[in-house]
């Protein structure tokens, strides 16, 4: 049944390529079609799942014998939460680049082609077809980007796409390494996650194979120092671009470090926890600090990703089961308010100011001229810096849990990175929506466009979406935590013994 | 052995003969006066019949068979590679039938035929002699081919520079074979491998091998014996360039492969990190190494695509080498499905550069802007072949990037050769860069305002599609061709 997401969305790219060129609306509509089938279908076969502790196959077959590659999709509960997060932000994506009149066919055809990657990511048990999906999504991001993105557009897609496709690369050399390692002892040629898991690669050849791995997916992940692609992509990106890059593509980085890196290398994950720690907080205090000195608006959304991903990353590094739920759970909750946010910035905000420097905002009053927005971005921004009942809140808490008990003087400094974030939210508010700075006057002969209704459709669901985690965390939760307990990740949490 | 029987184990080649025969007749009689693309299509249709005939009865028999100790060997697996050549030989001739820089139909077209019955000869067999006789006979071709657009200086100098470094390298590998000559007694790559077996470092033998590898070097276009090839690239007539950087190139790295895998047997040397050894794999693995880094290097700062295709075939053919180096059965197969591949594919690409150069002009990346508008499935081709030059899953040259990575990895010891991979991964990480910048200009960029949509004639457009869904097929489902390798 879930194979089926990845099935809908590229069916939906070949519609839209055999649509008429200027017919906008029609390509609109399939495009929003295919997406809400694509998250239904999430829903309900997550849904369906009834184990999701344990990984559940859904489609198996050989592909290319010789090197033991299989078409293999399956999923377990980290899946299922990916998966639905995936569904969300691509309708969410859609609704908020409604107003896309220049060249709308290809536009959406490039944007489903990454969603339809995306899905296989999180479905693929199979190492190399989770590879081939993963450089899949690459391309529509830097097309996307560079053709209908904003701010040095060539620029920042040039720049992801290098970034993404050197940090694949540094996979790739560790996939080649570990499969003629895995071949020797297994005696067959194997690509199967859940066999590769099983070797046991020595301890030597982990020591360098896992950072080059990790490394590889932690730089898509927006992991310090090497984010520093994930800024001004967000910022170059058009609205449903910055969207899918902080809502799913960053995702699916921090998927590839903990289902490929951490589980096929577990010793060479403790030998390097604490430089995965050391730098997921330096990411944390880092992003947060450039946030608030940004004039840009999108700047400031951008870093605040870097900064929250660091959450990710120090939940990841704990290697116990409390924050390693909770990075999951941080991956699903930063999706959605990071989409949020940039719903609000780049579509409610920018597409009408035509601005995102602070000091134009500070003289517009949005406040008052889009209410709508200013409230969302009200609501958005607590929900990022973290106030209960809200899906942030349940997610960075077990992160900091977790982390608490492995390394408790980097906790501490992580809650500083918390409070700045406190401050360049609140800054954020302050200067894009409720001034006091005197207002310039207004040009009363063209008013804003008001909020459109696909523009509160997109919102209302966001924000319902974080909330229900907010309050109700054991929807997720309870596909978490079973996964965390079964034996794929035993190796990873046992804590040296083999 | 009869003649009879001799004449039927080199039926396709002999069919290719006739075909090449009867084009240069039907341009001469029956096409004489008819329109340019008439006597084109005519010359294209019978020469694909007879490629098509060629390579159903080379790809239908099972024969081994070894003539004159080794002159000339068939193989399923020569057969094979020979059906791959009659392919590419298709394509390009499938690509030529909308080039209008010549009037000489006929003999355009019967050169490329020439030129791919020297390179059927030059994979059957296992001797120097017959293989230096078979490869000239191929260049000899490929020289005048590339000097065919007699109204463009470029393409004159083209030729003359290819012909001039081709006729030096010639004389390098002659040298070369005579030494083998002289050590072994026996032009027979198998008798030759017999002598040098345990000689060790011996210097009469070490010139040997490095003539030989400097003559193939400048075949196969390899840092530092490449300099002839973005001016041959760039002057030649694009389908003449197409089919020097596809079908020769096949069987030049087939019959590299033969000559030190089957010849230079026990002369290996190791090449693996930290434990070097003389022989003849540390040389390839330098020249692989040189061209992969500069091949890439070097096509960043093109402005041409023709020159900067002619770059990446470079850095292709230093990873190519990878798979001739590490000397295993699957090395081998993976190394022939990169280089099948990598073929089509740049037919393909260079299919799509001539559409654009008749349309535009020139092939400067600027002449491409806004072509995804101009001309969207051409756009889309293009866009399939440079992600696949640059090894973006799921197309072909992906999975054969990662065939022959692994297998090159697996061949060493301890992981010895993984120096290379990196290297070669890091190099195919940088060549994502300038790819993309082509298709930026395809898909980012805008036209001028009034340029006219471009007109992809018929048969090249059908070609160039059937191209793209070969790239596309043999990428998500490999084992359709490597089930013959």
């Amino acid at each position: 049944m879930l194979a089926w997401t990845i099935y809908i969305t590229f069916i939906g790219v070949l519609v839209l390529m055999l649509l008429p060129r200027d017919n906008a609306r029609a390509a609109r509509i399939v495009a929003l079609l295919t997406a809400i089938a694509g998250c239904v279908v999430a829903f309900v076969g997550a849904i369906q799942q009834s184990n999701p502790g344990e990984v559940t196959t859904i489609v198996k077959a050989d592909w290319i014998p010789a090197i033991g590659a299989n078409y293999y999709l399956a999923a377990d509960g980290i899946s299922l939460v990916l998966v639905v997060l995936t569904g969300l932000a691509a309708v969410s994506g859609i609704l908020f680049s409604w107003n896309i009149e220049k060249r709308t066919k290809e536009f959406f055809a490039f944007y489903l082609a990454l969603i339809g990657g995306v899905y296989g990511v999180f479905l693929s048990f199979d190492l190399l077809l989770l590879f081939v999906f993963y450089e899949l999504t690459i391309i529509p991001k830097y097309f996307l980007i560079a053709r209908w993105g904003s701010t040095r557009k060539e620029y920042g897609a040039m720049k992801l796409a290098l970034y993404s496709f050197v940090g694949s690369h540094l996979v790739l050399i560790g996939l080649i390494a570990a499969w003629v390692v895995a071949k020797g002892q297994l005696g067959h040629a194997s690509l199967d996650l859940i066999e590769l898991s099983k070797v046991h690669f020595s301890a030597g050849f982990q020591h360098w194979v896992f950072p080059l791995v990790f490394i590889g997916f932690a730089i898509l992940a927006g992991m310090w120092p090497f984010h520093t692609w994930a800024p001004t992509g967000h910022v170059a990106a058009p609205t449903a671009g910055s969207m899918l890059l902080a809502g799913v593509v960053m995702k699916l980085g921090a998927y590839g470090c903990l289902r490929v890196a951490m589980v096929m290398f577990p010793e060479g994950t403790r030998e390097w926890q604490w430089a995965i720690a050391a730098l997921a907080v330096a990411g944390i205090v880092y992003g947060a600090g450039v946030a608030l000195v940004q004039r840009d608006f999108k700047f400031v959304i951008g870093y605040s990703s870097v900064s929250h991903m660091g959450f990710v990353l120090l939940g990841l590094a704990t290697l116990n089961t409390v924050g390693l739920d909770g990075a999951v759970l941080q991956m699903f909750s930063h999706g959605i308010i990071a989409g949020l946010l940039f719903g609000v910035v780049g579509r409610m905000v920018y597409d009408r100011t035509h601005t995102r420097d602070f000091n134009d905002l500070e003289t517009m009053q949005l406040g008052k001229l889009i209410p709508f927005a200013g409230v969302t971005f009200v609501i958005a921004g607590v929900a990022s810096m973290g106030l209960p009942g809200f899906s942030g809140f349940v997610a960075e808490f077990q992160v900091l849990m977790g982390a608490w008990a492995v390394f408790p003087k980097l906790t501490i400094l992580s809650g500083a990175g918390i409070l700045i974030g406190v401050a360049y939210t609140l800054r954020a508010v302050q200067k894009g929506f409720y001034s006091d700075a005197p207002p310039r006057p207004v040009d009363h002969d063209h008013p804003f466009e008001p909020i459109t209704i696909a523009e509160r459709f997109g919102a209302v669901m966001l924000i319902g979406a974080s909330l229900v985690i907010g309050i109700f965390p054991g929807l997720l939760m309870n596909w978490i935590e079973p996964c965390f307990k079964s034996p794929l990740f035993a190796r990873l949490l046992s804590g040296g013994a083999q | 052995m009869s003649y009879l029987q001799l004449l039927q184990l080199i039926a396709p080649e002999t069919i290719v003969t006739v075909t090449m025969l009867v084009v240069l007749g039907a341009d001469l009689t029956v096409l004489r006066g008819k329109s340019l693309a008439a006597r084109f299509n005519g010359g294209a249709l019978i020469s694909i019949l007879g490629c098509v005939s060629a390579a159903l009865l080379a790809f239908t028999r099972l024969t081994n068979a070894n003539l004159f100790k080794g002159l000339l060997v068939i193989s399923p697996s020569s057969d094979f590679v020979k059906v791959a050549i009659l392919a590419l030989t298709v394509f390009t001739i499938l690509i030529s039938t909308s080039a209008r820089f010549t009037d000489h139909v006929g003999e355009y077209l019967s050169l490329i035929l020439l030129g791919t019955i020297g390179l059927m000869f030059l994979v059957s067999t296992e001797d120097l002699l017959m293989i230096f006789v078979s490869l000239e006979f191929a260049s000899f071709s490929l020289y005048i081919l590339t000097a065919f657009n007699k109204h463009n200086g470029k393409s004159a100098e083209a030729a003359l520079k290819y012909f001039l470094f081709g006729g030096m390298s010639a004389a390098f590998m002659l040298f070369g074979f005579s030494l083998l000559y002289g050590i072994a007694g026996s032009t027979n790559l198998r008798d030759i491998a017999v002598a040098i077996a345990g000689k060790g470092f011996d210097p009469l033998l070490l010139i040997a091998l490095v003539t030989t590898v400097i003559g193939f070097g400048f075949k196969i276009a390899a840092v530092p014996f490449h300099l002839w090839a973005p001016d041959a690239y760039e002057g030649a007539p694009t389908p003449s360039a197409a089919f020097i950087g596809s079908g020769s190139k096949v069987a030049s790295f087939y019959v590299l492969a033969k000559i030190f895998t089957l010849g230079f047997v026990g002369a290996e040397g190791s090449a693996a990190y930290h434990n070097f050894l003389s022989g003849w794999t540390p040389v390839i693995a330098i020249v692989a190494a040189l061209s992969m880094v500069l091949g890439n290097l070097t096509a960043i700062v093109q402005t041409s695509v023709k020159r900067l295709l002619a770059y990446s075939a470079i850095a292709h053919a230093g990873y190519m080498l990878l798979g001739v180096l590490t000397n295993t059965p699957s090395s081998a197969s993976a190394m022939m499905f990169y280089v099948i591949t990598y073929a089509l594919t740049t037919i393909g690409a260079f299919g799509v550069v001539m559409v654009v150069e008749d349309a535009t002009g020139g092939d400067a990346i600027v002449n491409f802007n806004g072509l995804s508008k101009r001309a969207p499935g051409l756009a889309l081709c293009l866009m399939v072949f440079l992600l696949s030059l640059g090894g973006i899953p799921p197309l072909a040259g992906f999975i054969g990037k990662f065939f022959l990575f692994s297998a090159v990895v697996s061949a060493g010891a301890n992981l010895g050769l993984l120096w290379l991979v990196i290297l070669a991964i890091a190099m195919s990480a940088v060549s994502f860069y300038y790819y993309l910048r082509v298709l930026k200009a395809a898909y980012v960029e805008d036209a001028a305002a009034d340029a006219p949509p471009i007109k992809v004639p018929l048969l090249t457009f059908l070609a160039l599609a059937l191209l793209a869904l070969l790239v596309i097929l043999l990428g998500c489902a490999p084992g359709l061709l490597t089930q013959f390798l």
